[in-house]
């Protein structure tokens, strides 16, 4: 096995029983993005890089390190990192050197991990096949005329390549979940508020929230221990003790009450994704879990409501991309009024302005109550039916997209592609924790089984996911060539 | 539904300019949008208080004091155009 294909957790043992430096790991990932033809990455930051590695052996050499120290990944390229280009996938922020850490960056870099760059993404997060990318579409290592989803494509393609450990991701409506299981690697999306949203580029604030991407539960645990906590720089985020999430990985899951929902399984699910998912679910009976089939009536409107709260909130999050103090600015503006609206007109690509202009017609006098506040009120009843399921079960499963990987190119116009977002978008709507697991393949490509748990639930779902990948291998399945 | 004035009129609150040409297209896209939005009108929420935050926080008070260094050079280090500590645009009022 090389040494690209070892988890997280095996390369903290291989550096801490000097298998290898971090040095030595860090040029092997370098060499392997640098060949890689798959446009996971908008910025590689090899010369950052080596230098920590090289700090990160010094830790080492003289005991000081922590538990994830030295270990390489990738920042999807909406979180800021002090001196480093953050352009969030847009050409409005191509030339924006971030001046400060975000929150996360920080955490990681006070842990002496290792930045090899920053990945591709859907326009700042908006999509579900990173072809909104200023910087042009990321393929799936599976198949490369296929999307690895979006909009944390980047990061999901290069842990499923192997040209990353693990890579951070965000999830406003699926964006981790769904391109983990577009990619055939583990995704999780944890409790809204459990990591700091200071310095991740805004897209729905009330929605926004990061999470790790890695090839295993067990490195998920170990990623979310490293980044999860209360922050004071954002005022969402909870006042809530961080447990060990690696803890309780190990725990028994018998007696485990699974829920299926009857409408995460009706019309629209392609067949073979169904069954995939299906023998999954019998994989944790076979453990012990108990199985009982569930209702979450209003989730069938999670789709109208999430594509009006969602694009409501950031038509006023990016009002701050105006041209003024950071990002693009147009060419001679002959005034005020022209040096906004070619700014803006120039600097972003077509669905971030669809979405800028649905928020603020529905939240323009006279549609406010009839939209967003309609919506708002919907997002509470589908808060609620997860509630009322949460009193009689542990874990909601089911699937996370309703195909496989379709092919770039595949969705001409928008409504289609927020259709295919129906498994995702309750979760976030609910702001509860969701996760994706590699669950098997189907037409040659993987399949991701969703987990969705009560809130601050995260422990209960690697444990979960590390008793399934215990007796399972879809986790240590790669594409041909790795 | 949106009609042209209206496309004009939401572009202008969003300092978006739509060209001529993508008129059409656009409001078609944005219409079909409104048009998925229109299922939330089959659900009674009469007596449903809307959701404002996921877990129904309300804002955090903090003491009133200064924790942050000044940083506005660098800030400005990154804007289009400055000048004297200010951020310049074309002139509004002569």
């Amino acid at each position: 096995m090389g040494i690209h294909n070892k988890t997280v957790a095996e390369l903290v043992q291989g550096l801490k029983n000097k298998e290898f430096s971090c040095v030595e790991l860090t040029q092997n990932y370098l060499q392997r993005i640098k060949t890689s033809n798959l446009n996971a990455f908008i910025t590689i930051t090899d010369e950052l890089a080596l230098a920590q590695a090289r700090d990160a052996d010094e830790k080492i050499a003289k005991n000081q390190s922590g538990a994830l120290t030295g270990i390489p990944y990738a920042h999807k390229d909406i979180f800021c990192t002090n001196g480093i280009k953050t352009s969030a996938g847009s050409k409005m922020l191509d030339n924006f050197i971030a001046p400060y850490d975000a929150t996360v960056s920080y955490k990681l870099n006070q842990q002496h991990l290792v930045m090899l760059g920053k990945t591709n993404m859907d326009e700042f997060a908006m999509g579900s096949s990173n072809e909104s990318s200023f910087y042009g579409a990321v393929k799936n290592p599976w198949n490369q005329n296929k999307s690895p989803g979006g909009s944390s494509g980047g990061s999901a393609a290069a842990v499923a390549a192997r040209l990353v450990p693990f890579a951070t991701g965000t999830d406003t409506g699926g964006s981790i979940r769904q391109p983990s299981s577009l990619c055939g690697i583990t995704g999780l999306k944890p409790t809204y508020g459990r990591i700091s949203r200071y310095g991740m580029i805004a897209y729905a604030s009330s929605l926004d929230q990061a999470g790790p991407i890695t090839q295993t539960a067990q490195d998920a645990a170990l990623v979310l221990n490293a980044i999860a906590g209360f922050d004071e720089k954002d005022s969402t985020s909870a006042r809530r003790e961080v447990e060990d999430y690696t803890a309780t990985l190990n725990d028994s899951i018998k007696g485990l009450k699974i829920g299926l929902p009857r409408e995460f399984f009706s019309e629209g699910l392609d067949d073979d994704v169904a069954r995939v998912v299906m023998t999954a679910v019998k994989v944790f009976e076979s453990m012990g879990a108990i199985v009982q089939d569930i209702s979450l009536p209003n989730s069938k409107f999670a789709i109208p409501t999430y594509y009006i709260v969602a694009p409501c909130e950031c038509s006023s999050n990016l009002s701050r991309m105006d041209g003024v103090r950071f990002g693009y600015r147009c060419e001679n503006p002959k005034d005020l009024e022209d040096l906004y609206l070619r700014s803006r007109t120039e600097g972003f690509g077509a669905e971030v302005k669809r979405r800028i202009m649905i928020g603020n017609y529905a939240l323009s006098a006279g549609y406010y109550d009839a939209y967003y506040l309609k919506a708002q009120k919907v997002r509470h009843l589908i808060s609620d039916d997860f509630k009322k399921a949460f009193k009689t079960i542990d874990v909601v499963m089911g699937p996370v997209s309703p195909t496989t990987a379709f092919d770039l190119g595949a969705f001409t116009d928008p409504v289609s592609m927020y259709l295919a977002d129906i498994y995702t978008l309750s979760a976030n709507l609910a702001g509860l924790p969701g996760m994706s697991i590699p669950a098997g393949f189907a037409q040659g490509l993987p399949v991701g089984l969703q987990m969705i748990g009560n809130y601050w639930h995260e422990s209960k779902l690697l444990n979960i996911a590390h008793q399934f990948q215990q007796i399972t291998d879809y986790h240590r399945q790669t594409p041909d060539g790795l | 539904m949106i009609d042209n004035a209206q496309l004009k009129q939401i572009a202008h609150l969003s300092k978006l300019s739509v060209d001529d040409s993508a008129f059409e297209s656009s409001a078609q896209d944005l219409n079909n949008i409104l048009a998925l939005a229109q299922q939330l009108s089959q659900i009674n929420t009469d007596e449903i208080t809307p959701m404002a935050h996921p877990l129904h926080m309300t804002q955090r008070l903090r003491e009133d004091e200064v924790k942050e260094q000044n940083h506005s050079n660098r800030f400005q280090s990154i804007a289009p155009k400055t000048g004297n500590q200010h951020y310049l645009v074309p002139t509004v009022i002569e």
